[in-house]
C-alpha cells in the first residue's frame, strides 16, 4: 500500500501475553509533542477488517515526507522494541489501529512525558506499557539513544525504572526512574491487563448494577 | 477530589466492581458501533467463544467509509464494501440493530443517537470513536474507546476504567452575533491547549452554556477530546428535556415524568466540588479559525498568525512545524488566506442548525470561482429536514454540492479528500497533518457559517461582515421536534 516501508524486525518478539515484568531491546525516539494517531497511522490504513497488516502504516505519511530519514526507517533503529516520545503522544482519534501498528512494527513499550488517555488505555489492554518520565529524563534518554542507538535498554516494570546498559561507545550503566499509575502498573505486572474474562466473570454484579439503572427498566421500577 | 458532580453520580451508579488490577468495572448503558472499529472486536469475541451480553444496548450505523455521492451497493471501493458487509453480518448474527443506508435513520453515529433519543442523561455511553464525547451534551458520561474495549463492551456491557478528575469550565455572558458554539470550543482549546484535559472530564457550565441549544452543546462536547478531555458534559436541564421529548427512544407518559425527575437529580449540585475550575467571558470570543496543525492553534478571524516570539517557549516547536506544513506567514492576517475546498458537515457541525447557519450566509451569494464547496448532512434525518425547508436548494443555487450523509472529508476514509497541497475551510474537528486524505493537505477549522463565508469570498473572511447587523442574524436554535 505504502511505498518502501519495512517491518521493523526480521523476527519480532511475540506479542505480549501474561505478566510483563520487564521489556528489553533497543530504543527508537520519535520526538515532538502532540503526535496524533492520524500521524501514527493515517486513516486510509484503517480500511481493513483485521489488524494484521498494519505495520506498513506506522507513521506512513511522516516517513514518506522524510524519505528514509524517519526514525522508523533508519537502519540503526530496525528491530527496536522501545519507543521514546514526548508530551501528549497518541492524541486525537481513538483508533486502536495506532498502537496495533506500532506493536506490529515491533514496539513493546513506550516511554514518554505524557500520553493521551485513550491511546494509553488501548496500549494497556494490549499489554503495551506506556511509562512516564520527567521532561529532563525523557530528553536525557532520547539524547543517550541518539548518541548510542545500539545501546540495550532494559525497562524494569516492577521497579519502574529504565536502565541503559553500557556499550563500547559509552561504557557504564545509566538509569532513570519512571512512573505509572498504580492500577495499570498492577495490571501489567500481574498479567491482568487483558481483562475480558474478569469483566465477564462479574455476572452477578453486572446484574445488580443493571437492576438499579432506571433507564434499563423504562423508568418503571428502581427509580431513585 | 471531585464530589457531588454529575460525573461522580453517574460513575457511582454504573460502578460494577473493583477489579483485581485496581481499575473500576463500569457498566455501559449505551454502546454505539460503526464499521471501522468493530470488525476486529467481533472477531476477537468469536476467538474467545463469547457472545454479546446485551445486544439491545448496542446500536450500529455506517458512517466513516460511505461515499457521499452515490451510495449504491456494492460500493466502488471493495474494502469499503467489505467493511460494511462485515458490519451487516456481525449485527445480523448477534441481533444488533443496524441503521443502514436508506433506512431513514442512517448517519454519523454521533448525530443519529441523539436524534433517535438513544442518548439520554445519566447514561454511560461508549463507542469506538473519540468524538463520543458529543453525547455528554445530554448529561451523559460518554467517551471514545479502542477496539479491544469494544470487544469488552460487547462481551460484558462494561469496561475497566479509571476515574477522571473533573474540571468545570464556566462560561458567562452572551456570545456575539455571528459567534457560534464552534468558535466557543475552538477558543477554549486555544486558551487551555490540547493537553490540558488529559486526566479530566470537562463539565461545561455557566450562563452561556445554559443558553445554548442542544445542537450547540453537542458541538461543544464533541471537541472536548480535542482539548485532551476524554469526555465533556453539560448538566441536563429544560433544554435537554425539550429536545428529547417525543423522540423515538425517549420515555413516554408516566415514564417520561419519572425520567425527568431522575435526570434532574443527576445534575451537579450547588455543593459540588471540582478538582479545577476555569472561567471564560463569552463576549470576548470572536469567530475563530485554526492556522496550524493542532486544534489549539486557533486565532480570532481578525488576528494575525502568531509569531514564535508571541508563543510560550514550549509551544514553539509545534508552531515551527505548523509554519512549515501550512505555509502561512507568521505575523500575517488569517483573513484573506485563499482556500481551495470548503466542507460543511461532520459530527461536530453536520446538524440542522449548522446547515441553517451556513445557508443563511450562502443565500443569494455564489461560491467564488475555482472553489469546490460541498455540504454533507450529518444524517438521513438531517438531510430530510433540511430538504423540507429548502436548504438544499439554497446551497445548490449558491454553487455548493449537496451530498448524502456520512463522515465525508472530516477524515477522508471515503472518496471525499483533499488533493496535494490543497487547503480547506472545514467545519470538522481536526486539522492534523494529513487528516483530510492528502499527506500534504491543509485544514483550517471554523464554524459552518465561517466556511460558507470562505466559500463565497474565496478566502478566510469574517462572517459578521456578511450578516445583517441584527441579533436575528445569529442561527436560530434547532427545533426540538422531529
Amino acid at each position: 500500500m505504502s511505498s518502501s516501508v519495512q517491518p521493523g524486525a526480521a523476527s519480532p518478539a511475540p506479542f505480549p501475553s501474561g505478566p510483563i515484568p520487564s521489556c528489553r531491546g533497543r530504543a527508537v525516539a520519535v520526538v515532538g509533542d502532540d503526535i496524533d494517531t492520524d500521524r501514527i497511522i493515517p486513516a486510509r490504513f484503517l480500511k481493513c477488517v483485521s489488524f494484521e497488516a498494519l505495520a506498513a502504516g506506522a507513521f506512513a505519511d511522516d516517513r514518506r515526507e522524510l524519505q528514509g530519514d524517519h526514525p522508523f526507517d533508519r537502519p540503526q533503529h530496525q528491530g527496536a522494541a522501545i519507543l521514546l516520545v514526548n508530551r501528549n503522544f497518541g492524541c486525537g482519534s481513538s483508533r486502536e489501529h495506532a498502537p496495533q501498528a506500532l506493536m506490529r512494527w515491533g514496539i513493546r513499550a513506550l516511554i514518554g512525558e505524557s500520553f493521551s488517555e485513550i491511546f494509553f488505555g488501548n496500549c494497556l489492554v494490549m499489554g503495551i506499557p506506556c511509562l512516564t518520565a520527567s521532561h529532563a529524563d525523557a530528553l536525557a534518554l532520547q539524547q543517550a539513544i541518539a548518541t548510542d542507538p545500539a545501546a540495550e535498554v532494559v525497562l524494569e516494570l516492577e521497579a519502574l525504572e529504565v536502565r541503559l546498559l553500557g556499550s563500547v561507545e559509552s561504557p557504564g550503566e545509566r538509569r532513570w526512574s519512571l512512573s505509572l499509575a498504580q492500577g495499570p502498573h498492577r495490571m501489567l505486572v500481574t498479567g491482568q491487563w487483558d481483562g475480558t474474562s474478569q469483566l465477564v466473570a462479574q455476572d452477578e454484579a453486572l446484574r445488580r448494577t443493571a437492576s438499579r439503572l432506571p433507564y434499563l427498566s423504562s423508568f418503571v421500577a428502581g427509580s431513585s | 477530589m471531585s464530589a457531588g458532580t454529575l460525573y461522580d453520580k453517574v460513575w457511582e451508579l454504573h460502578r460494577v466492581a473493583e477489579l483485581p488490577g485496581g481499575a473500576t468495572q463500569l457498566f455501559i448503558g449505551l454502546h454505539l458501533i460503526h464499521e471501522v472499529t468493530s470488525p476486529q472486536a467481533f472477531s476477537a469475541l468469536r476467538d474467545l467463544g463469547l457472545g454479546v451480553r446485551h445486544p439491545e444496548r448496542t446500536v450500529a450505523t455506517v458512517d466513516h467509509i460511505v461515499p457521499t455521492t452515490s451510495q449504491a451497493r456494492p460500493f466502488a471501493d471493495p474494502l469499503a464494501e467489505e467493511m460494511l458487509a462485515t458490519l451487516e453480518r456481525n449485527c445480523a448474527e448477534h441481533g444488533i440493530t443496524l441503521h443502514g443506508l436508506g433506512s431513514g435513520r442512517q448517519g454519523i453515529v454521533h448525530v443519529i443517537a441523539p436524534e433517535l433519543g438513544l442518548t439520554q442523561p445519566g447514561m454511560t455511553v461508549a463507542c469506538g470513536d473519540s468524538h463520543t464525547s458529543t453525547h455528554g451534551a445530554f448529561g451523559a458520561i460518554a467517551f471514545g474507546i479502542g477496539t479491544s474495549q469494544v470487544r469488552d463492551v460487547l462481551a460484558s456491557q462494561s469496561l475497566a476504567m479509571n476515574k477522571l478528575k473533573v474540571r468545570r469550565i464556566r462560561v458567562e455572558g452572551a456570545l456575539q452575533s455571528g459567534v457560534a458554539a464552534k468558535d466557543l470550543i475552538l477558543h477554549i482549546i486555544r486558551m487551555l491547549g490540547v493537553k490540558a484535559g488529559v486526566g479530566y472530564a470537562y463539565e461545561f457550565a455557566g450562563g452561556t452554556i445554559e443558553a445554548l441549544s442542544m445542537e450547540e452543546r453537542m458541538t461543544l462536547c464533541n471537541m472536548a477530546i480535542e482539548g485532551g478531555a476524554r469526555c465533556g458534559y453539560v448538566n441536563p436541564d429544560a433544554t435537554t428535556f425539550a429536545y428529547l421529548q417525543g423522540r423515538p427512544q425517549a420515555p413516554v407518559g408516566e415514564a417520561w415524568a419519572r425520567a425527568v425527575d431522575w435526570w434532574r437529580s443527576l445534575a451537579s449540585g450547588a455543593e459540588a466540588v471540582f478538582d479545577d475550575e476555569v472561567v471564560f467571558d463569552a463576549a470576548l470570543i470572536a469567530p475563530t479559525v485554526t492556522w496550524g496543525i493542532t486544534p489549539a492553534q486557533g486565532i480570532g478571524v481578525n488576528e494575525t498568525v502568531p509569531t514564535a516570539a508571541q508563543l510560550e517557549p514550549d509551544e514553539r516547536p509545534i508552531a515551527e512545524e505548523a509554519y512549515r506544513y501550512m505555509d502561512l506567514v507568521p505575523g500575517a492576517p488569517i483573513a484573506g488566506v485563499p482556500v481551495d475546498v470548503c466542507f460543511i458537515g461532520s459530527c461536530t457541525n453536520g446538524r440542522l442548525s449548522d446547515l441553517r447557519a451556513a445557508a443563511a450566509v450562502a443565500k443569494g451569494r455564489q461560491v467564488a470561482p475555482g472553489i469546490k464547496a460541498f455540504v454533507v448532512p450529518g444524517s438521513e434525518q438531517v438531510a430530510a429536514a433540511a430538504e423540507a425547508e429548502g436548504l438544499d436548494a439554497v446551497f445548490r443555487a449558491a454553487g455548493f454540492e449537496w451530498r448524502e450523509p456520512g463522515c465525508s472529508m472530516c477524515l477522508a476514509m471515503n472518496p471525499d479528500r483533499l488533493e496535494g497541497r490543497q487547503i480547506s475551510a472545514s467545519s470538522s474537528n481536526r486539522n492534523f497533518k494529513g487528516r483530510q486524505g492528502s499527506a500534504s493537505g491543509r485544514t483550517l477549522l471554523m464554524s459552518p457559517a465561517m466556511v460558507a463565508a470562505a466559500a463565497v469570498c474565496g478566502h478566510v473572511a469574517d462572517v459578521r461582515d456578511l450578516l445583517p447587523a441584527t441579533p436575528a442574524a445569529s442561527p436560530s436554535p434547532a427545533s426540538p421536534s422531529r
